[in-house]
């Protein structure tokens, strides 16, 4: 029994890979489970394991928790990275509940049909420069701090920092007006524990393929 | 000076809906600036006061708190009804789905309509019936009104809009209902006149639809 968290998913990002990059930022070991086959899902429902019947699961510190958000609000908090009082924790919820919008953008991309995935790349571009990043950016430039909430390492930083590489692998030059969120992303990714997670050989998993897509439809389509 | 929480939202459920629950349970009263035009909303965004040019916006303890579930968190734990967020997280998702349901093409809404009653008598009613069956206890968590149990509240009467006997299968949501809707600051919310939004309906859309340009 190693005490680990346990994660249970598909073996691609989907949804998992905000709690991957927080438990690897974290510092925390974890370990996974690969749904490959409808039937192994189904078992987990079957067994009970799942409260409302849907993945992520992550198994830790004895409960078997589910729905993202809450996974995230567990392991920040538990792990100083929710901020030091309740209006820090607020700030950090605004930023990361904002760039979840952005992120969700790019987790539906791959499940575009192929006539809308043109107008909804385009969307994802827009929305990045016009709304979610500039707002970073002068958050950063006021305070002229490293981290955007409490001069300190948080959750918020750990969602910018996905959510900006994300956004590079389809939009390479996003962060051309940005030379605030540049240098975040430089002293973002040098942190040990993150640096350790962008190298090869890490539990980050790659950008969605056809093969990820197909899984995804063959395991959850009813 | 504290002054109570204002809240900037056009005037009808939407993503305010919940946050209109949470601070009548606790006991807060809030006023509300309503956004009708196009250019309500403009002015808004042109005064920088929403951060990602979005409603919901509260402004709250000297704060312009944007995005519903940093604003529900908020409130929850400065007014002590937090509980853990595991089981009230469900009850989100399925009324997410409900408030959308008069925004779908006509062709969409009974097969949606369906999707929601399914969701909610398959999905999430279960859970919460159990939880109350296993522990014996009024209130979802801790033994103790919270976030939960407002929202789950919420999310039944929501869902008997759409289909007025979708209880008839949980005997322990229906005791559950009537218990907290007898709570003062909830009654006092369920009584005309009260802030609480009438469902949506077509005009509503229109408005929204005008407003967004959606």
């Amino acid at each position: 029994m190693s005490g680990k968290p346990r994660l249970t998913y598909l073996n691609g990002r989907g949804r998992m890979e905000s709690i991957r990059w927080l438990l690897a930022a974290a510092g925390v070991e974890f370990e996974e489970v690969y749904l490959e086959t409808k039937e192994q899902y189904d078992k987990l429902i079957k067994d009970g394991f799942l409260l409302f019947q849907q993945v992520p699961l992550v198994e830790i510190d004895g409960m078997k928790m589910v729905q993202t958000r809450a996974i995230m609000s567990y392991i920040a908090g538990k792990y100083n990275l929710h901020g030091k009082d309740l209006k820090e924790r607020a700030l950090i919820d605004m930023y990361v509940e904002g760039i979840s919008d952005l992120m969700q953008m790019i987790l539906m991309f791959p499940f575009s049909p192929p006539d809308a995935k043109e107008k909804n790349l385009e969307s994802i571009k827009e929305r990045a420069t016009n709304r979610y990043f500039p707002v970073f950016e002068k958050v950063l430039k006021q305070h002229g701090q490293d981290f955007l909430v409490g001069n300190k390492f948080s959750w918020a930083d750990v969602q910018l920092i996905e959510a900006i590489l994300a956004v590079e692998e389809k939009v390479p030059a996003v962060l051309s007006g940005f030379p605030q969120l540049q240098v975040f992303k430089t002293k973002m990714s040098n942190m040990p524990t993150i640096k350790k997670f962008l190298q090869p050989g890490s539990p980050r998993k790659p950008p969605p393929d056809a093969h990820y897509v197909e899984t995804v439809l063959k395991i959850f389509k009813k | 000076m504290a002054g109570k929480p204002k809240l900037h939202y056009t005037k009808g459920r939407g993503k305010m809906e919940s946050i209109r629950w949470l601070l009548a349970a606790a006991g807060v009263e809030f006023e509300e600036e309503f956004i009708e035009t196009k250019e309500d909303l403009e002015k808004l965004r042109n005064d920088g006061v929403l951060l990602f040019q979005q409603v919901p916006m509260v402004e709250i303890d000297g704060m312009k708190m944007v995005q519903t579930r940093a604003i529900l968190s908020y409130i929850a734990a400065k007014y002590n009804l937090y509980g853990k967020d595991l089981k009230e997280r469900g009850t989100t998702d399925l009324m997410g789905m409900i408030m959308y349901l008069p925004f779908q093409p006509a062709d969409t809404k009974e097969k949606n309509l369906a999707l929601i009653i399914e969701r909610a008598t398959t999905r999430y009613f279960p859970v919460y019936e159990k939880a109350l069956k296993d522990h014996g206890q009024d209130y979802l968590v801790g033994n103790k009104l919270s976030w939960a149990d407002v929202h789950l509240l919420e999310a039944i009467l929501m869902a008997e809009e759409c289909k007025p006997d979708v209880l008839s299968g949980f005997p322990l949501l229906q005791a559950f209902k009537g218990r907290i809707s007898n709570i003062p600051t909830i009654k006092k919310f369920l009584q005309p006149g009260s802030q609480r939004k009438p469902p949506t309906d077509d005009k509503f859309v229109a408005v929204v639809r005008k407003i967004f340009n959606i």
